[in-house]
Formats: C-alpha cells, structure tokens, sequence
C-alpha cells in the first residue's frame, strides 16, 4: 500500500545557504542565526542538518538553512546529495527553498563561480554573497561587485564572515526585500530535475568558460597565491618535521583530554553519587528504587561522566578543523593509510573514537567513498575509548605490580599503553585483511581532499559547533542509552532470589543464568562465574563490569569506593592469567549497546552491526584465548 | 606529460582529464573541484620519497591528491613556452 505524505511547513519564507566547502559558509551561518539553531538530521539520511532563524527589523522570521558543502550541483557524495535534493525541492520532509543564498568565497572566484552558474539554472530566486571579501582586499585583490553583479545578472551583497558586523548588508537587503513576491527574482529557465552525466559534462565546460570570460572581464584572472598558508605547509608538512609536530599534538591532545577531564568527571561522579544518596533516604526499598538506583542513575551517569572528555577532544579537533590543520593531518597519515587500504581521510573518525567510538562513528560521514566508510566504521570500536579505562585502571592495579623500569618508565603505564597500542594494531590489521577480500572495483579509494588556507579560529564559533556536539551526545543519552539500560536492569533484576538465598540477588536473574551459562564458553579463556555474569550487564557499557563485579562479590555498587574494595578481592581470587585474559579481551570486545545502536542508525539496518558483533567477539575470544595459553605456559596461572 | 611526472613548482596548464576503466566516476569529481581544461596547475609538495599524496594547486585552491589520481591529469609547460 502506498501513502502519500503531506507535509506542513511553517510559514516563514525559507533561506538556503550555498557554497563550496571551506567558503566560509557556517561561519557566516552562525553570524545571521546567532545561537538560534537547530540541528537535526536530513530525513532518512545521517546528514546533518543544521537550521536557524534571523528576525529582520520589521519583525519579520525567516528560517535558514545551512546546506551541505557542495563543490558543484551534481551529487557525488552523501552530502551533495542532499544539497541538490533540497534545492530542486525533492528532498522528504523538506520544503524547496524560497531563496538561495550563494557564498562565493572572494579568495577562490574561479570554483566558487561555477557553482553560482549551477545554482542560476535551477530557477530559484538566487543572491550572490562575496564573502572573505576583507582577505581579498589584504591580498590587494579590488573585485568591482557591480560589474559582477551585471555579468551574472544577479545582485552581489558581501560579507566577512569573522567580523561579527559583517553579515549586516545581508540583513539590510533582506529588510528591503519584497518576500511576497520573491518570483519576479526568477532568473533563466527554470529547471527542477537533476542533470545527467552528459548534461553536466557540457555543463561543466560551457560554465567554465563562461567563468573565465567573467574573471577576464573583471581584470581578476590571475591567481594570488596565499603566503602565509605556504610557508607554514613549508614546516608543517615538512616530510620530517610535519609528522613530528602532528605527533607532538596528538600526544599534548590526549594529555589533555584525560588530565583537564579528572575535575568535571570527579564532579559528575560526586553528584550522581549524591543524588543516589539521597533517593536512597528518601524512597521507601522497593523495586522502583532499585531501578532509578541501579538502573536508570547508574546507567546514564557512567555514560554522561564521558561528557567532559568527549567535550575536550572535540574542542581540540574543533580548533584543528578551524584552522585548516585537520586536512593536513590527514594528509599527512594518507600513506601508513592507504598501506592498509584506507585513506587520510579515515584519520579524523579514528581519532574521535579514542574519547568515545559514537561520535568517530557520526564523523565517517565526511568519508565520501562508501567502502571505505564502512570499514572505518567496523574497526573504530578498536580504538581504545575512554569507557575502557576504569576496566583497565582496575584490572591494572591489582595485578600489575607497581614498578619503575628503566629510565623512569612505570610499569603500569607500560601496560596501559601497550593496550591502546594492541586496539591501533588490530584495527589496522583488521582493515589489511579487508583490503584482500574487496574486489577491484571498489579499490579506488580517493583521497581529493582540500587543503584550505589557514585561519585564525573564531571562539564563537567553535562554541556553538561544541555545544551542538554535547547535545547530540545528550540526545543519544536521552533515548536509546536509556532503554537499554533499563532493560539490563531488569534482567539483572529479575527473578528476584528466593526466600533466604545466600548468594548475590544477580545470581538468581536472567543475567546471573546467563552468565553462569557463558561460564562454560568462557572457561578455555580462563574467566570464572563470577566474570561471566559481570560481562552480561557489561553489555550496557564497558565501565559497568566494574560495577557488576562489585554486585556479583555482594559488594553494595553505590558506595563510592566500589574499586577499591574490589581491587583485593579479585588480585587474591584470580590468577594473573585470567586478568591478562580479561585485560585482551576489553581490547576488542564490543561491549557497548550503545555503539552498536549508533552502526544501525549510520548504516540503516543490522547487517553491519552484527557483522561487528560477531568478528569483534571472535576476535576477542582468540586474543583472550592466546594471552591466557601463553600466560599459563609461562606458569602465572 | 601527466601531473605525476612534473617538476616541482613549476606552472603547468592542464589538458584533461582521463578516468581509469572501472572507476569513470573519477573524472567527474576531479572536474568538479577544479581540474577543467585551461587551469593552471602546480604540485607544490610530494611526500617523502616522491611517493605518497601530491600537494596540488589547482586556480586558487590546494588539493591533497593521491599519485594515481595524479595520473589521471594530462598537462602542458606554461613555463617553457
């Protein structure tokens, strides 16, 4: 049965922004819309979509929406597509805009022209903005916007996208603007379909030609070349020096992710403890304390504890992308890549997955080749993220002995890096042996990255773009992380334990029969009963065996100091074998519900999140297989 | 004279573009960001060895291209004559 959706729109006449990628166009974005916006996603597709509002002088609301970079009107990638879906009014949900705005960076006429041409053809009323017109004019380079304006036969405004007064003849013609007669605007022949190759090959010579014609006639054909970006490219990227300084700031990044996060985590922790505290006072013992207890305030606060680290590493890629470092650095890693069958472009969705593998899963969207988006997806879970260190902390402490090796170097820490290290190999070597099996026709991996100029970042917007991270990441907290830890809750919960059992209440659950079920698989890795039923709940979120363990010991799990009264219980009951066991098997494990939802959502069905589930569990059986074998042959069993 | 066998620096005019069998899609994305017939062009930077990404100027943008990409573009001296 087919239905026909009708779609209701607000009102307001709708404003779409379009342009090149790296033409200043979110900044420009964030100066007309202010912190008013809104970003969601494109309907059916994991685009973001990013909408504000601008109130004119008279009163009037306008909506504006910020649409995809797109580097011409044919669409190539994900994001193109979306781009030229809106624009010919074809996109669900999604109202054909009323007007386009097209930002032409000033700095790049010549790319930026042809997609004006573009834009001219699809019969939507269409101003020019020259923006970056103040680099322009630094670089000494006079552009006549009334002669630009008469050879496009469209009206030019300009802008500088880093002043915060430099959206304003944007807003004055806006005032003047007559939107209830938008369409005596229109311009050319009106055509609402998408181009076909052919078309758009013809297309693509004739507007170049044109837009040298146009560039001759404005005297502005000759290229300026940017000074300032080459000679830091000259260091930079230098062939030695370029992959030290990016060593050097990955290094200093995660420096500082785990040392400025300890304050606000501790925070977070002292005041989800608190609450529990006081729920605990004030609510009669009864199921439904247990669950917004142990269930609900547990689950979403060792989830929201990850916040402050997610925060700061995205404020650092943040500032990397702003400045235009972020493409060099993947520049920079496109060979050890490509050695492996991805590309540079990989680098920035790795990256992310060290805080937390849901937003380096988001961050593949940017990844246009469709292969290689799904591998960088599969082995992103490797990385070793943040949820993995109270596992390890704890493990670490009570059974690596506390020493100092040669020079300084703790013994410790050795560990803790040989753990991040062993997730980077194996996902490295992960995507080799994909490489083997995809058949030629998909081997073609492009890079075609651009290396935009360097600019200063702007604080303003790097504060929105992190405010929107954090509530994309509290959204995702909000709903699915919820359900599903309310749903471990109940089979950790449930059946109750009988009259006058002696045991930990999680032995008599759903979970504590599964886990005492998985005992048996689990044996030949050396995990006893007591691991097996931790790892059940587990499933919810890594950090939670932790807390699982404590449960299953018969420890209360609200105390504070749950690790602590762990640490010697388990460095006493279990041998050496079983922890480097355990230690492996978190290497790779996909304890995460959370993550696995996140592959479903970004590859639109279960297919590829249970392809993860199967190879990263088996991969984590064999690892935790081979490190207790080896472990026991050297007698530490 | 394709873009992977120039001279460093040197200004180069290009030609056109040829896709390779099985992947035509190629042609078109590189035209798209800039690589039409009559731009100017010049690989700034190669990695170490001459091998590993190009560091593409194209116009007044900069490109990170890999060398097969490269050898898709046929150019012309601007500088010789």
């Amino acid at each position: 049965m087919s239905e026909s959706k009708i779609h209701f729109f607000p009102s307001e006449p709708l404003v779409a922004l379009l342009g090149n990628p790296n033409c200043g166009k979110t900044a420009l974005f964030n100066l007309l819309t202010g912190s008013r916006q809104k970003v969601a996603n494109y309907s059916g597709v994991t685009v973001e979509r990013k909408e504000g509002r601008l109130t004119l002088s008279s009163g009037k609301n306008l909506r504006i929406l910020d649409l995809p970079g797109a580097y011409s009107l044919y669409p190539r990638s994900l994001d193109e597509r979306v781009t030229c879906n809106v624009l010919l009014g074809r996109a669900e949900g999604e109202k054909r805009p009323d007007l386009v705005l097209c930002i032409l960076s000033a700095m790049n006429l010549r790319r930026n022209l042809r997609l004006v041409l573009a834009a001219k053809r699809l019969g939507l009323p269409c101003v020019v903005v020259l923006n970056m017109l103040d680099i322009a004019k630094r670089h000494g380079l006079a552009i006549d916007t009334e002669a630009l304006s008469k050879e496009l036969g469209l009206p030019v405004l300009t802008s500088i996208g880093i002043h915060s007064d430099g959206a304003d003849a944007i807003k004055k013609y806006f005032d003047r603007l007559d939107w209830r007669h938008l369409n005596t605007m229109h311009v050319g022949a009106g055509d609402a379909t998408l181009e076909s190759v052919a078309l758009h090959i013809t297309h693509s010579e004739t507007d170049n030609v044109q837009v040298q014609r146009i560039l001759h006639n404005l005297g502005l054909d000759q290229i300026i070349p940017d000074r300032l970006s080459d000679r830091l490219d000259l260091v930079l990227l230098h062939p030695v020096f370029g992959p030290m300084i990016l060593a050097a700031l990955l290094f200093l990044i995660f420096q500082a992710v785990f040392s400025w996060a300890t304050l606000p985590m501790e925070l977070i922790k002292s005041s989800v403890e608190y609450l529990g505290g006081v729920l605990i006072e004030v609510l009669p013992n009864n199921w439904f304390r247990s669950l917004l207890i142990n269930g609900i305030l547990a689950g979403l606060g060792g989830v929201i504890i990850f916040l402050p680290q997610i925060l700061i590493l995205f404020f650092f890629i943040l500032l990397l992308e702003e400045s235009g470092y972020l493409p060099r650095a993947a520049y920079l890693l496109d060979r050890v890549m490509g050695s492996v069958g991805l590309s540079g472009r990989s680098f920035i969705p790795l990256l992310s997955s060290f805080a937390c593998a849901i937003p380096g899963i988001m961050a593949t969207r940017s990844i246009s080749n469709a292969r290689d988006r799904l591998v960088t997806i599969l082995i992103a879970p490797m990385m070793t993220c943040s949820a993995r260190l109270p596992v390890y902390a704890l493990l670490i402490s009570a059974f690596i002995p506390e020493r100092k090796l040669w020079s300084g170097i703790d013994l410790q820490g050795l560990v803790l890096f040989l753990l991040y290290l062993a997730g980077i190999f194996g996902a490295m070597a992960v995507a080799w042996i994909l490489k083997r099996f995809t058949s030629e026709q998909f081997k073609f991996n492009a890079l075609m990255m651009e290396l935009p100029s360097y600019h200063l970042p702007r604080l303003g917007n790097l504060a929105i773009s992190l405010w929107q991270r954090a509530e994309i990441f509290l959204r995702r907290v909000g709903g699915i992380i919820l359900v599903m830890t309310v749903s471990l809750w109940v089979l950790s919960s449930f059946p109750l334990p009988p009259e006058g059992a002696t045991g930990s209440p999680i032995q008599y659950s759903v979970a504590g029969s599964l886990g005492q079920g998985l005992a048996h698989i689990f044996a030949p890795i050396g995990f006893n009963w007591q691991i097996s039923i931790a790892l059940v709940p587990g499933m919810a979120a890594r950090e939670v065996v932790v807390s699982s363990l404590a449960t299953v010991y018969a420890l209360s799990s609200s105390s504070a100091d749950a690790a602590d009264a762990l640490i010697p219980l388990i460095s006493s009951g279990w041998s050496l074998a079983t922890a480097l066991s355990l230690l492996a098997w978190f290497v790779f494990a996909p304890q995460c519900l959370s993550t696995i939802a996140a592959v479903k959502r970004e590859t639109g069905g279960w297919k590829i999140p249970i392809i993860m589930l199967s190879y990263l569990f088996a991969l984590a059986y064999l690892a935790s297989f081979i490190t207790y074998h080896v472990a026991l042959f050297f007698g530490l069993g | 004279m394709n873009l992977d066998e120039v001279v460093l620096g040197d200004l180069y005019r290009v030609s056109g573009v040829h896709s390779p069998k099985g992947a035509p899609q190629i042609k078109g994305q590189l035209e798209d960001i800039g690589f039409l017939p009559g731009e100017q062009v010049a690989v700034l930077r190669k990695g170490l060895l001459g091998k590993g990404p190009y560091m593409v100027r194209v116009g007044a943008s900069t490109f990170a291209l890999r060398q097969s990409e490269a050898r898709m573009i046929s150019v012309e001296s601007l500088t010789h004559v």
